[in-house]
């Protein structure tokens, strides 16, 4: 099972609206948008396919490795240096990171995001992912059998399931597990259920706030 | 003693009490509310105004709980967790109370995904059983959530919560109540009951825990005025358990209306049998004018 950031495609006629009759360089990424084939070498073609369709110049492309770490965009980028002064306009493939590493480095063309971010998580079959982590900064899966219900219950309740839980099921939405009732199960192969009788006190949500960690 | 409201002193008096919702409009308009309230007036102790009930932009709860007021009618004050941080849940504790809100229900709220606006940011910075507990510390202890002190009046709270006995996974159920107990829920209002049998599987464990003991147990009771809003619960609102019995009553009624009302007028028959049970939360939404004969037919009126 992989983790990662799960992105999504936008639609081809919002990116083409974007782009307007621009030269395009377009660039993916080989870790997380490769794997959620958002933004692999292989979607990257497929989108310089369909652009040029649409009479759109693509003046390059590249696959980065990953867009998001600065130094190895900056060596790989130069590479490509010519194509990228001919673009206008630069269609990122990766996540929002991703897009946000290239626009510290290419100033003068316009950066337009060619996926949505969604969450942190997981491949479950190849074309199915799952949200894990909402990146709150202050991990507390220990207290509930190793699941998080801040990130997986869309009511972020510490406390127990809400009164929407049918049969397994979030009331958010059927197809979703609710959280609370797999971490009642886990507990209770535990025999750890009296864990869920303690108050959980409220998040320290300040801590997902922190914009910059250095080492 | 002093009560800190007429629902306080009802229940403390061992009286079978009455709550009756009353669904604020979807405008600013206060008659939709008073011309209600009219209706219901002498037939409860306390009328719930709910707070964007199904994420739905409503009138508030503190502008519901206003308008009651003026007419002299005591109001339940609704807060849900879903659209406030713990500075304006705080705020509206202490502005509620400053203007004379003594019972107060705090849920953690529909999802908004139910709602007329979809795509709203919901807040859940807090669940319902953190926000009472902090409800609890504000006006025990003076003491925001924070730590820091409240400086002139603590909020006189009456405390309430809800439970749903119908919901899964159902051994959480009456520990989810116990923790809302320990957290400082001083009266409950029950999901709508129709399955008995689940309600009295249910009760019997929050007997034997003898929470009935230590929290005042109103149970839900909402008159099914038509097929389709039976169909509706039955299959469409999460944590709605309407029996087979109950809806086929519902299917061959030649009256629907009047069979609505008789299963609501049996249904409140049997909870008033149940031992723990304290009393009853009405909620006839857009069926008002039937909550006075109901009352008075199950012997309830009037009130004391």
């Amino acid at each position: 099972m992989n983790v990662m950031i799960i992105t999504k495609p936008k639609e081809l006629e919002c990116l083409v609206k974007s782009i307007g009759e621009n030269p395009v360089f377009i660039i993916g990424c080989s870790e997380c948008a490769t794997l959620c084939h958002t933004g692999g070498e292989k979607e990257v073609l497929s989108m310089k396919e369909k652009l040029e369709k649409k009479n759109i110049k693509v003046t390059g492309w590249v696959v980065l490795d990953p867009a998001c770490h600065l130094l190895n965009d900056k060596r790989l980028l130069k590479k490509h240096k010519n194509k990228v002064e001919q673009a206008k306009k630069i269609l990122v493939l990766a996540c929002g990171n991703g897009s946000q590493t290239v626009s510290e480095i290419i100033k003068d063309a316009e950066i337009i995001p060619g996926n949505d971010t969604l969450f942190l998580g997981e491949i479950k079959r190849l074309s199915e992912f799952e949200k894990r982590c909402d990146m709150c900064g202050e991990c507390i899966q220990d207290l509930f059998g190793g699941l998080c219900p801040v990130s997986r219950c869309p009511k972020s309740m510490l406390n127990g399931p809400c009164g929407g839980s049918i049969d397994g099921k979030c009331e958010v939405n059927s197809e979703v597990d609710c959280i609370w009732d797999m971490i009642y199960k886990r507990l209770k192969e535990k025999g750890q259920l009296d864990r869920l009788k303690e108050i959980r006190a409220p998040k320290n949500w300040s801590k997902s706030l922190e914009t910059r960690r250095t080492l | 003693m002093v009560y800190k409201s007429n629902l306080e002193r009802v229940l403390s008096d061992g009286k079978f009490a009455v709550t009756a919702e009353i669904g604020p409009p979807k405008g600013s308009d206060p008659d939709k509310i008073t011309s209600k309230a009219e209706i219901v007036k002498g037939c409860a102790d306390a009328f719930n105004i709910t707070d964007n009930q199904t994420a739905v932009v409503r009138l508030s709860s503190m502008g519901g709980c206003c308008i009651l007021l003026k007419k002299n009618l005591e109001p339940v004050m609704q807060i849900t967790c879903r659209d406030r941080n713990r500075i304006a849940l705080q705020s509206d504790v202490l502005g509620a109370a400053s203007i004379g809100i003594k019972n107060m229900l705090f849920l953690t709220g529909d999802h908004q995904s139910f709602g007329n606006h979809p795509d709203a940011k919901g807040v859940y910075d807090l669940d319902s059983i953190q926000l009472i507990q902090i409800v609890k510390n504000m006006r025990d202890n003076g003491i925001f959530q924070s730590g820091d002190e409240i400086l002139s009046s603590n909020p006189d709270v009456f405390i309430g919560a809800a439970a749903n006995p119908f919901a899964d996974p159902f051994e959480l159920r009456v520990d989810r109540l116990e923790k809302k107990i320990d957290a400082g829920a001083e009266f409950i209002q029950t999901q709508s009951v129709f399955n008995l049998d689940k309600f009295n599987v249910w009760m019997d464990e929050v007997r034997s825990r003898g929470l009935d003991k230590k929290v005042y147990i109103l149970a839900g009771i909402t008159p099914l005025k038509s097929l389709r809003m039976t169909e509706r619960m039955k299959f469409h609102v999460p944590g709605v358990d309407i029996p087979e019995e109950i809806y086929n009553r519902m299917k061959k009624a030649e009256d629907v209306k009047e069979e609505g009302y008789r299963v609501a007028l049996d249904l409140i028959n049997e909870v008033k049998k149940i031992k723990g049970i304290h009393g009853m939360h009405i909620t006839a939404l857009f069926w008002e004018d039937i909550v006075p004969s109901l009352m008075k037919e199950s012997g309830l009126l009037p009130r004391p």
